[in-house]
């Protein structure tokens, strides 16, 4: 490097670096939990069309990942017909 | 021996091609057998890059669905005779490619060559998926530069969940070569240099190819650099990167710059 490099502004590949380092980490982790998440809302889904008609994207399964605890977000859209239908109220 | 790669990135425009035309070479220089196949259906350009493409009569497509027997498909390299070269179709769609006509086509090729290369084509759909299905072994070409690593990292994702390999339990061996290297840049700091990909990737290094005039010259002429321009530094780059596939212990080379500030000051001037 010229003398004159000392003068310059330090380059912008610490800043891709460490970009990467965060987002890599987040995507690994993600990758692996999709599989885990579409098992869970087949089966969550295949227990509940026991009792009640519903469909298959009217369940929503979001896992919230924390620092210490992650949280398990089960959402299931139950149609008003379907309901009557089991008799729940 | 008989090891089946596959040279994949999941990024585009890499140099997957280059560097399968360039290590097939390489390997087949050296007397053993080496076939170099394109599994980029639709778009297949490792015919171009090696020179043969106005020789192509029929396909991998064709072999898998049973038109052609694969000998017949088969492209014997005219400068090294131990080097072939089956293509990929231009015509058909990639939903041809079927996993158990690829299952075959690899077995038979595996009885035929001590190595066979499999030029994976961009993405992580099926074309790309079917490339690396069979591979015992990964060359992963990644440019120092963001969205390439990300790339690589979701295909290496991909090595260690959907190879035959991977079902089985076992590992595919990884080895990430970095490509377009300029030293210059990574010097300045401009560029991700090697030890940062290393770090972010975790895979041993296969090697390290500088950005050269010498890779395009060769492409645009059809002949694989390592023949093109035996002397330059991207082939001999390649080589090293071969001989360490063989199991050879290569010291590697990190490209440097070598301009010095009189080449610098004056270097410009000419210029």
């Amino acid at each position: 490097m010229s003398f004159l490099g000392l003068f310059r502004r330090r380059g912008s590949a610490p800043v891709a670096r460490e970009r990467l380092q965060i987002l890599l980490a987040h995507e690994r982790s993600s990758h692996g939990q999709s599989d885990l998440l579409s098992k869970l809302r087949d089966e969550i889904l295949a227990v509940v069309a026991q009792h009640i008609a519903v469909d298959h994207d009217q369940v929503r399964v979001k896992l919230e990942r924390g620092d210490k605890v992650s949280t398990l977000d089960i959402d299931i859209e139950v149609p008003h017909s379907a309901v009557a239908l089991a008799g729940i109220r | 021996m008989n090891k089946v790669i596959v040279v994949t990135s999941g990024k585009g425009g890499v140099g997957k091609t280059t560097t399968t035309a360039a290590l097939g070479a390489a390997l087949a220089a050296t007397g053993q057998s080496v076939v170099v196949v394109d599994f980029d259906v639709g778009l297949r350009n490792l015919d171009l890059v090696m020179g043969a493409e106005r020789r192509v009569v029929y396909d991998l497509i064709n072999v898998v669905q049973g038109v052609a027997k694969l000998p017949q498909a088969l492209i014997r390299d005219k400068r090294i005779d131990t080097l072939s070269l089956l293509p990929a179709s231009q015509t058909r769609d990639k939903d041809a490619l079927t996993e158990d006509g690829v299952a075959r086509v690899i077995k038979e090729l595996r009885t035929k060559f001590d190595w066979v290369i499999c030029d994976s084509p961009a993405g992580i759909e099926r074309g790309a998926t079917l490339a690396m299905r069979f591979a015992d072994t990964a060359i992963i070409v990644t440019n120092p530069e963001v969205s390439s690593v990300r790339d690589s990292d979701r295909i290496i994702g991909l090595l260690d969940s959907k190879t035959e390999l991977a079902e089985k339990g076992e590992r595919v061996e990884k080895h990430i070569l970095i490509t377009r290297y300029d030293p210059a840049r990574a010097a300045r700091g401009e560029m991700l240099n090697i030890n940062d990909v290393l770090d972010i990737l975790s895979l041993p290094l296969l090697g390290i190819i500088p950005e050269s005039e010498e890779v395009l010259r060769a492409s645009n002429v059809g002949t694989p650099v390592t023949l093109n321009d035996p002397k330059s530094a991207a082939a001999q780059a390649y080589r090293d990167a071969a001989a360490r596939l063989r199991g050879q212990d290569v010291p590697m080379i990190v490209p440097a710059d070598r301009k010095g500030l009189l080449d610098k000051l004056f270097g410009r001037r000419a210029a």
